[in-house]
């Protein structure tokens, strides 16, 4: 071994020691200090966040991220909600394949989504969303830092440079990983007016991203009419499962989208019925939705701020 | 299959082929120091019991050294003690119909804009409430106060918990919203006390504050928002508003009013571009 080769050996050792270092130490997830990963179908790999608010505690990592591996490249689907959360996912990945990560896909621009953004552009990968992804995600990126900063700490928020899309998806498009095809599905005003969903043939396997949440409240921040328009169109999608943007890793696809469903329509219900009754908002979104109260978790955090979003929707039809 | 890294049998297994596991002792150090001398950022409470209140600034920039009289019950004001959602802040006020209140001024103290709105009461109008839904920035008090047809100022407030109303992005679906802008609508509610109606006046507007930078272009998206608004009711005014950004986006004002006046109501609303919107609502849509 030359003097150089060492120095090499010496300097990738560090960088490897350091970063699955940092993760060990940064990223505690179901009470270990384990970065969790799981294949969910061959070639399919998922790390399920926490149900939880982003903090401190967990460094952003509520939402659920994966990739799919081709023969020649891999494709991430959301980075994570901090640049950590987005380098334990990259040394995790780097754990199951050394193929070069050609994509990463935003599902929209929620921070916990797109904090980790900049780790896989640095590692070489283009980053696609939907059409309207970059002008969503560029007008709240200062709040989001400050907002999230709150949550996360400002250290963490500081540390994320806002990475925009490189390709916008405006209908459809297909991406090639070799031998293995993807398709991003651009969508209407739903969660968010910027949602894409990623399906993969070959095991049929849909990451919705936040087009459909288990087990966490669905937040609405985009249009609650246009979710429930489009859900006959996403049940369509013929996936055997679905990756949530909340809950477990993997669920039997349509059925998982149900319970989702059920709330949207429920709040959608109570709010034109206390419209038409007359009720100011600052009622109807006091009773609007609580029969779904034991149904969901942070309930109470979100359905408030759900009734809101929807009552101002709603009393315009 | 479950796949786990664990951070630490992998760096038991690389140090194993080195010699160097002084120094990955020192690394797996350095890398926990960060976490562990975070600094503790002030929590939306601290900030507000630490920050210095804003209201003596405001009270002498908008009323001078006139008297403000608390403790009436002249006006009221309802706000939501924590916000469902700091963009959306439903805010009533309630006027005693027994006095001849000309015009109330709504602040919203912690606002990079306090004065959220003034309202010029019609003589007659018999204006009794009058709700409204703003942004709320930070925690704050909002300040409601009412000037009297004798001149005399009656102030009340509330404290409000909420957080980022001004900076957040209006448009939930900025498409929608510059399709549908100045589109308006007025219902007309029932109410169990006679003499008294009640109606509610929405228009569609962004309403944009100009604190939000847009990430692409660098530039501050230019504020846009209603500034003059008036409502009348068979000819004959009810009030007027003068606004700013911290209105929520689609204003909305609902509003009880003793009037008997009969014919259709009207809404004429300006904003910062010199748009004006205007519409006649027949007598009995809703």
């Amino acid at each position: 071994m030359t003097r150089r080769d060492l120095m090499k050996y010496i300097a990738a050792f560090f960088k490897t020691l350091f970063i699955v270092a940092f993760a060990a130490s940064t990223m505690p997830a179901k009470g270990s200090d384990a970065f969790n990963l799981e294949e969910i179908a061959p070639g399919v790999f998922v790390h399920q966040g926490r149900i939880a608010e982003m903090s401190r505690a967990n460094q952003g990592d509520i939402a659920n991220i994966g990739f799919v591996v081709g023969e020649e490249a891999v494709a991430m689907v959301d980075s994570g909600g901090s640049v950590p959360v987005g380098e334990a996912a990259l040394a995790a990945l780097r754990q199951v394949t050394d193929k070069p990560v050609r994509y990463l896909i935003n599902t929209h621009m929620h921070p916990d989504h797109v904090f980790g953004n900049q780790v896989f552009k640095e590692a070489g990968a283009t980053v696609v969303g939907h059409r309207r992804l970059p002008a969503a995600l560029g007008a709240r990126a200062d709040f989001y830092k400050t907002s999230i900063g709150n949550q996360i700490g400002p250290e963490l928020a500081g540390a994320v440079d806002i990475t925009l899309p490189d390709e916008t998806v405006a209908d459809e498009m297909r991406i090639d990983l070799g031998g293995r095809e993807l398709v991003i599905k651009a969508w209407q005003t739903a969660h968010t007016d910027n949602d894409v969903t990623v399906f993969d043939p070959a095991t049929k396997t849909l990451f919705a991203g936040d087009l459909v949440f288990m087990e966490h409240l669905p937040v609405i921040d985009g249009s609650i009419t246009g979710w429930l328009d489009q859900t006959a169109e996403l049940e369509a999608i013929p996936a055997e499962r679905v990756v949530p943007g909340h809950g477990p890793v993997s669920a039997p696809w349509p059925e998982a989208i149900e319970p989702q469903t059920t709330y949207l329509e429920t709040l959608a219900a109570d709010l034109r019925a206390a419209i038409a009754d007359g009720v100011p908002l600052a009622d109807a979104v006091e009773t609007a939705g609580q029969s779904e109260s034991g149904k969901w978790q942070l309930f109470d955090f979100y359905n408030g701020r759900n009734a809101t979003a929807a009552f101002a929707e709603l009393e315009w039809e | 299959m479950a796949y786990s890294m664990t951070g630490a049998r992998r760096v038991r297994a690389l140090a194993s082929r080195t010699t160097l596991a002084a120094g990955t002792a020192l690394l797996l150090a350095l890398s926990f120091a960060p976490a562990g001398s975070l600094a503790v950022a002030a929590s939306p409470e601290q900030q507000a019991s630490e920050a210095e209140s804003a209201w003596p600034g405001l009270r002498a920039d908008l009323f001078g050294d006139r008297e403000l009289i608390e403790g009436s019950d002249l006006i009221a004001i309802e706000a939501p003690a924590r916000a469902t959602d700091p963009a959306v802040v439903p805010v009533k006020l309630k006027l005693d119909p027994s006095q001849e209140i000309r015009k109330v001024t709504l602040v919203i103290d912690e606002n990079p804009a306090p004065v959220a709105a003034t309202f010029d009461i019609a003589e007659g109008a018999g204006i009794t409430e009058l709700s409204t839904r703003v942004r709320v920035n930070a925690y704050t008090d909002v300040h409601a106060v009412a000037e009297t047809a004798d001149g005399k100022l009656y102030v009340t407030k509330t404290f409000v918990k909420a957080a980022g109303g001004c900076a957040a992005p209006a448009a939930k679906d900025p498409e929608v919203a510059a399709r549908e802008m100045g589109k308006m609508k007025m219902r007309q509610f029932e109410t169990e006390t006679g003499g008294t109606q009640e109606a509610q006046l929405m228009i569609r507007h962004p309403n944009n504050s100009g604190l939000q930078k847009d990430q692409v272009t660098l530039l501050y998206i230019p504020a846009h928002f209603i500034t003059e608004l008036e409502v009348a009711k068979g000819g004959e005014r009810l009030f007027s508003m003068s606004g700013g950004i911290s209105i929520s986006e689609d204003p909305s004002f609902r509003f009880r009013y003793g009037s008997d006046a009969g014919g259709a109501f009207h809404a004429k609303a300006t904003d910062t571009e010199g748009n004006v919107f205007e519409k006649s609502f027949g007598g009995s849509q809703s």
